[in-house]
């Protein structure tokens, strides 16, 4: 047997580097999913390689051989719920294109669930005991430290509405005007860094504008009942009391199809079969996580690339 | 000078900002929850050194500067003008006082130091880690007298006074470090 006496390749010693990470990344993804069916969900798979995926503003999809590779599993899942499920899960990977940074991979592992629901306070729920299970599972605590801080995961959890924040934060109500790229700006530079330092936060009431597949809310039609879920600045989940009215969902496709064409894209066909399933589908709540995100607040990590085994430049 | 939207901005690029070249030290790609691509900016203005925060749409376009590096010859300082020198071209180029700030006190004819070009005038530099100057003036150093202070006052031929051990004299050349200002070590005597 011949001894190696060379070093190792600079991607290997970077690989083993990770170990810790994915270690830990393995215990979460079996807690995840040992969470939700011991919740009674099902476990569902949906296909990554589609004829049409949610016409959305700033969602680009990726393309190949004339199909949309998924950048959400929602539609598959909504329709699966229209079908008569009362609760399912899904972890699996979506793909949107340029979306690349600390906090963002071109290709991310996402976990989608659905259920049951009369409004959105369900859903919440279900995240502070999703992320407690994790915890406990994972080292018997409550809390976690990230960032140099100590974020107290034990619920109940704050809410707050998104006007609330931006009143406190921004000094402006998008909820009672909007635009859209003082409102990006301000959140990602004004109201994000702020939120669930000390315990996890959720931004709900959103701008019907913003509302994406959410229903507005019954009382208050300039708003609407989608929650986002943030934890030490980390934005972690979206949830939506979901959207069943065929007609406007179909007009909020179309506003999103006309933008894409106006920003020089080719916006993705009407997803018609998802719009026709939506009067089947009995009221119901649902919310996407960024895997990858809630891996890094548990390792204490800094970047998405540390928690994932090869990052789009890696592989 | 290039045109470059902001998902081309990338960390160490100049770029031109209310009149000024702004250097990127940090940037950031962001994207709250079905928003839009965001990038979240540190630059460093090249002539006043301030640091600001800014957050551009990926649509927003920029002209880049032309910023270069070039290493130049100090020659003299003639009131209050300094004066670089190309070593190949030998393109002169001025400085004021000012600009020059602390710098001056590490400034020796002859010395290679690095210009920040821009548009035609230099508007900042870096000089060596370390410099070698001459003592011009310091206090005798009286053998056996062990009751003095660990270090004394010394000027070198730049004009710039420091404190160092007491065995350094007139006419030794010492090594300075020029981000602390600092003595370093005897170099010759």
């Amino acid at each position: 047997m011949s001894s190696v006496s060379r070093d190792k390749p600079q991607f290997l010693s970077h690989l083993e580097s990770k170990r810790y990470n994915l270690l830990v990344r393995s215990e979460v993804l079996r807690l995840i999913r040992a969470f939700f069916h011991t919740k009674g969900f099902v476990e569902v798979e949906t296909p990554l390689l589609l004829s049409t995926v949610a016409p959305e503003e700033y969602i680009e999809p990726f393309t190949v051989e004339g199909r949309y590779l998924a950048a959400s599993p929602e539609l598959q899942m909504k329709q699966l719920m229209s079908a008569g499920w009362d609760k399912l899960f899904q972890i699996t990977h979506s793909f949107r294109k340029g979306e690349k940074g600390s906090l963002h991979n071109p290709e991310f592992t996402i976990l989608e669930w659905y259920r049951l629901a009369k409004e959105l306070e369900k859903l919440m729920e279900d995240m502070e005991q999703l992320f407690l299970f994790v915890a406990r599972g994972l080292d018997g605590n409550a809390g976690i430290s990230f960032g140099g801080g100590q974020v107290d995961l034990s619920p109940p959890w704050k809410r707050l509405s998104v006007t609330e924040a931006f009143l406190q934060f921004a000094g402006w109500d998008p909820v009672a005007e909007f635009d859209q790229t003082r409102f990006d700006i301000d959140l990602v530079s004004k109201v994000e860094p702020n939120l669930g330092f000390e315990k996890p936060v959720f931004l709900h009431s959103y701008p019907a504008a913003a509302a994406s597949l959410a229903a507005l809310c019954p009382d208050r039609p300039e708003a609407a009942m989608r929650v986002e879920l943030y934890i030490a600045g980390l934005e972690l989940a979206n949830g939506f009391f979901e959207l069943r009215d065929p007609v406007e969902q179909r007009e909020r496709f179309e506003i999103a199809r006309e933008r894409i064409r106006e920003s020089g894209r080719t916006p993705p066909p009407l997803p018609e079969v998802f719009i026709s399933c939506l009067e089947y589908m009995p009221p119901c709540a649902g919310a996407a996580l960024g895997v990858d995100r809630m891996v890094m607040l548990f390792c204490n990590a800094s970047s998405m690339n540390e928690v994932m085994a090869f990052n789009w430049e890696e592989c | 000078m290039a045109t470059v939207s902001a998902g081309d901005l990338r960390k160490g690029l100049a770029i031109e900002m209310e009149g000024a070249p702004h250097l990127i030290v940090a940037l950031e790609f962001v994207k709250p929850g079905k928003g839009q691509a965001l990038y979240r900016c540190k630059l460093k203005n090249l002539i006043t050194g301030q640091l600001s925060d800014r957050t551009y749409r990926s649509g927003d376009t920029f002209q880049t500067a032309e910023v270069r590096d070039t290493e130049m010859q100090y020659l003299y300082h003639h009131a209050d003008s300094y004066y670089f020198m190309h070593p190949e071209t030998y393109d002169q180029i001025e400085m004021s006082a000012e600009d020059v700030g602390e710098a001056s006190n590490f400034l020796k004819e002859g010395m290679l130091v690095t210009l920040l070009l821009y548009e035609g005038r230099a508007i900042g530099f870096n000089l060596p880690n370390f410099v070698e100057l001459e003592i011009t003036e310091t206090d005798k150093w009286v053998k056996g007298d062990t009751a003095s202070s660990d270090t004394k006052t010394a000027v070198v031929e730049t004009g710039y006074a420091l404190q160092v051990p007491p065995f350094v004299e007139v006419g030794d050349i010492i090594k300075i470090d020029t981000r602390t200002g600092k003595y370093v070590e005897r170099v010759k005597r």
